[in-house]
């Protein structure tokens, strides 16, 4: 990457003639992209989510998974890196046909794809290779339309993307407005009419909304003409707004704190009286997840333990309440209250934390995020075999664990509302234990050890505590949520806590911000609402069968991209980033005086923003 | 003050590490006991001792052991080709490559595929050394290429990052991989065409009775190791990878290409989880994209097992976990009154993980590590 990356800032001074390019960092990007558009055709994304339409008729889910890829490609191929003493030239009409030449060759793959199919048979290993998606890739209207349509999908969409970097600031921000709100608006779909209904406003989303789904095409217009007004009015609004929070002082900025957070608080509440059933079932699951994700929080995010097994946690919590609450509990079966039976599940956490880290805490972190898969995997099987059948009732699990009834109301999966509001309970519980720990000594502590392990050591830390800390209290909360789960769906069973669950926290961890409160909130949301947890639909059901996919490659992209995540913890992007961000100041001067003070801007800016999380 | 420091900070490690000793006497005494339930239900079965816990006991007869170590041994071969991957990776760039139980599964799935042609056009049937020879080949290739492309997309932009930054991306990689195969290919298990009666069936070969296929797998993967011995120890890409895995920039000093010996070594790693894949194949004959998941880390542990960065090891690690987990059930687990214990022959390979790093964190052949992952 690195080599295509520097190409382009070669002979820059003088302006080179139009058909003057870089054809080979076009080669490798078309390439690529026609790579990735048959890879995702024959993974079967256009055929199988072609169901859900984005605009009514024009536009489905389908389409969308390709259409994706030229413009991004045809954005990144003329993208140029800015480095300190170079001079960048200008965007101008050569990116653009360097986009324009991109986006033809990325069309190549599904051309080369429908000539494929049209003569020869590979269904044999292939599933997907067939009559749906030929159908599908031509458009429906034979061979000649679909290669002469995706070579001009791909040139006009390449050049488009390119043509993003020539267009000035203020266009492109309207243009990636309207793209994010008729993609918003269009996904939120059933929030939206859920919404709605509640408020008596039906009429509204009937015209919205095309009876299939997606949008018509009349309020797509709308949609668009909407956002990109919007985008306009709030030009540096945004910016302003958060930078006069942050420059509040003392008393001020608690009474705007306690604002925020009651008005964030009401929503949460008012919120899910006017949503339907499906969309406060999406709601708890997001709840359950962010629960999980904010003990892996500090466990990964904090104290920079890869802890791959933390579905142990969140099984034991599950298979306690069940064994404490079940009537159908094989062995022991006291049925004692959920309340009850919840601090019994804190106290299983805590313990299984401490036996399951006692013996890796002194691993490489490597090793240790093996082990813990193992372990993790360990317990699964254990809960699943015959020898324990007796116990927790093998791979048929127990069934039968009661609802909450807390008195007043009770908490049940068939009302997921109910469920909402308990998980609720517990995840702001747990984003103020997570809030407090963070500053705390101990938060620090485990800070001091992710950075730089022998010198926290060194400077007095004992290491082995706050680690198996990190442990225990990550177990609490995951454990909570397996009590929750159980609860919600009336059984626990082997096969819900599949290593799977684990990784896929691990991902909303990584993707919302590693070491962030609001990071991992968002992540959840983003993640596990719109895509789905590893059972549990999002509100794109018909990604079902690719989430795993896009969970892999987003935590690969991440990785690549933006290893401190969507809504990065200003310290954990400063270590990731420590040998670029020392370079830049090495680069602005020679004196130290103003290195030492970007290294303490940039700190203070770090505390301001830990302290809003 | 730091005597007091140092007394408290003292006594609170040793809390851990009385836990720790604690664990140990536990594991051991329990293997320990099982074996020994297990000797007397051998020479005696109705002896008091092997009757207390488990009053079904059979036993098992000499045939028996002899099937299960055989069985094992095999497969610890197939864990010990992968396991090789590993340490080499981890030897070389010192991170655990996730995605390597992938690279397998990939090889497993060409040979189902070109197998499948080769059953349905007949060569498979009329000759098939050739077939065998060509779907190695062809698994070698493939296993190799997904390798190589893993490093230079995933690996490569982070080779000077954290050091479980990569691992992240392995998983990821990891996760990718399994489900575009399954998007690509279906879910269903597939399965490999019926072996030749000449091959598959039993053999009696100094007493002890043995599957052809099982014989196939042991000399396939004992001819890959002497070739791979050959390329590490005898030729210079050898020599250059082991000077990559001492010390990257003193190779590179030495007039090393860091990176190519990099690729190379995915490349290696690759093919050996290859020829896995074949012999994996050939032995279960059922294939899922979720065929590389578990024997990938089970072969991550056999490559702690023989000391990581070890080759030798990383093989007799492979043999010793694949008996391990094919004996252990029945002679230790079973004697102790666990019933179903076939259904815990994966939590035994996890154990032995855990066995190991507990008692000796460097493998038993002692780990290679390049200079800067020594710490």
């Amino acid at each position: 990457m690195s080599a295509t990356m520097n190409a382009p800032i070669s002979g820059s001074s003088t302006a080179p003639a139009l058909f003057d390019l870089d054809w080979r960092r076009i080669g490798t990007w078309g390439g690529l992209c026609a790579l990735a558009l048959i890879l995702v055709s024959l993974i079967g994304m256009p055929v199988g989510l072609d169901r859900r339409m984005i605009i009514e008729g024009r536009l489905s889910l389908g389409y969308l998974a390709l259409l994706w890829m030229p413009l991004l490609f045809g954005y990144v191929v003329s993208k140029r890196v800015v480095l300190e003493g170079v001079e960048t030239p200008d965007p101008g009409a050569r990116d653009v046909l360097a986009g324009f030449c991109t986006g033809v060759l990325a069309g190549l793959g599904p051309v080369l794809l429908i000539l494929g199919i049209d003569n020869f048979n590979l269904r044999e290993p292939l599933v997907n290779w067939g009559p749906p998606l030929l159908e599908q890739l031509t458009f429906g209207r034979g061979i000649g339309f679909g290669i002469v349509a995706w070579f001009g999908i791909g040139a006009v969409l390449g050049l488009l993307g390119s043509a993003l970097h020539v267009l000035p600031k203020d266009v492109r921000r309207v243009i990636s407005f309207v793209i994010y709100g008729l993609l918003s608006i269009s996904v939120l779909e059933a929030v939206i009419s859920d919404l709605s209904e509640g408020f008596g406003l039906e009429s509204l989303t009937d015209e919205m909304y095309a009876r299939r789904g997606g949008l018509t095409v009349k309020s797509s217009v709308i949609v668009a003409v909407v956002f990109g007004v919007f985008s306009m009015l709030m030009k540096g609004r945004v910016k302003s707004a958060t930078s006069r929070y942050k420059e509040l002082q003392g008393e001020e900025r608690k009474r705007a704190s306690m604002m925020l957070f009651s008005g964030v608080a009401v929503l949460c509440i008012v919120l899910p009286l006017f949503l339907g059933k499906i969309v406060n079932e999406l709601l708890a699951n997001v709840g359950l997840f962010l629960l999980l994700a904010l003990g892996l929080n500090i466990v990964v995010g904090l104290a920079g333990i890869l802890d791959l097994g933390y579905v142990a946690f969140f099984a034991v919590g599950g298979y306690t309440t069940a064994v404490l609450t079940s009537a159908e509990s094989p062995f022991f079966a006291p049925e004692l209250h959920f309340g009850f039976a919840l601090i019994v599940v804190v106290m299983m956490a805590g313990l299984t934390g401490l036996v399951i880290g006692a013996p890796v805490i002194r691993m490489r972190g490597d090793y240790l995020a093996i082990v813990t898969l193992g372990f993790g995997e360990i317990i699964r099987l254990l809960f699943m075999s015959d020898w324990l059948k007796p116990y927790f009732g093998g791979a048929q699990g127990i069934t039968n664990v009661p609802p909450v009834d807390l008195g007043f109301a009770v908490v049940t999966g068939i009302d997921p509302r109910s469920v909402f509001y308990l998980v609720l309970i517990f995840c702001i519980l747990a984003i103020y234990v997570s809030w407090r720990l963070q500053g705390s000594r101990l938060g620090r502590a485990w800070m001091a050890i992710r950075e730089d392990e022998q010198v926290a050591e060194a400077m007095g830390i004992n290491t082995v505590n706050a680690k198996l800390m990190a442990f225990v209290v990550g177990a609490m909360m995951a454990a909570l949520s397996g009590a929750v789960l159980a609860a919600k769906v009336g059984s626990v069973f082997p096969n819900s806590f599949m290593i799977l669950v684990s990784i896929i926290i691990l991902v909303v961890v990584i993707v919302g911000g590693m070491g962030n409160i609001a990071g991992v909130l968002v992540g959840s949301f983003v993640l596990i609402g719109v895509l789905g947890g590893p059972r549990q639909p999002g509100l794109l059901q018909e990604f079902q069968s690719y989430k795993l996919l896009i969970y892999g490659a987003l935590l690969v992209f991440m990785m690549l991209q933006r290893p401190e995540g969507l809504v990065p913890s200003a310290r954990r992007s400063q270590e990731l980033h420590q040998e670029e961000f020392l370079q830049d100041a090495w680069l602005k001067g020679e004196d130290h005086d103003t290195e030492e003070a970007a290294v303490a801007a940039a700190a203070g800016g770090s505390e301001e923003t830990g302290e809003q999380a | 003050m730091t005597a007091t420091i140092n007394r408290k900070s003292a006594r609170r490690v040793s809390k851990v590490d009385r836990f720790l000793t604690f664990i140990r006497v536990f594991l051991v005494s329990l293997i320990v006991i099982g074996a020994v339930a297990f000797l007397a239900q051998q020479f005696a079965p109705d002896n008091p001792f092997a009757r207390w816990r488990n009053p079904d006991a059979m036993g098992l007869t000499a045939d028996q052991f002899k099937g299960l170590l055989m069985s094992g041994l095999s497969q610890g071969a197939m864990y010990g080709l992968i396991a090789l991957g590993y340490s080499m990776v981890y030897g070389v760039l010192g991170f655990i490559n996730f995605a390597h139980g992938e690279v397998f599964m990939a090889g497993a799935m060409t040979g189902f595929i070109a197998s499948e042609k080769f059953n349905a056009n007949g060569l498979w049937q009329s000759n098939f050394l050739l077939c065998l020879v060509l779907i190695i080949i062809m698994a070698i290739g493939i296993s190799t290429l997904m390798a190589v492309l893993m490093e230079r997309v995933a690996y490569r932009p982070l080779r000077n990052s954290p050091r479980l930054i990569p691992l992240i991306t392995s998983i990821g990689v990891s996760f990718f991989i399994q489900n575009a195969v399954m998007g690509l290919f279906g879910p269903a298990s597939k399965s490999y065409p019926q072996l030749p009666e000449w091959l598959s069936k039993q053999r009696s070969i100094l007493t002890f009775e043995i599957a052809g296929t099982k014989i196939l797998v042991l000399v396939v993967a004992a001819v890959s190791m002497v070739g791979l011995w050959y390329l590490v120890e005898r030729t210079m890409t050898g020599k250059a990878m082991r000077a990559v895995a001492e010390d990257k920039e003193i190779a590179a000093l030495m007039g090393i290409n860091v990176n190519r010996t990099i690729v190379t070594t995915f490349a290696v790693g690759g093919a050996m989880a290859g020829v896995a894949g074949i012999l994996w194949g050939l032995l279960f004959r059922g294939v899922t994209h979720m065929t590389g998941f578990l024997p990938g880390i089970k072969a991550f542990t056999a490559a702690v097992i023989g000391g990581i960065g070890n080759l030798g090891g990383a093989m007799a690690g492979g043999v010793a976990l694949g008996s391990a987990e094919s004996v252990a059930p029945l002679v230790i687990l079973e004697p102790l009154g666990v019933p179903g214990v076939s259904q815990l022959k994966d939590a035994v390979a996890f154990t032995v993980l855990v066995l190991v790093l507990l008692f000796k964190p460097s493998g038993l052949f002692g780990e290679r590590l390049s200079a800067e992952d020594r710490a």
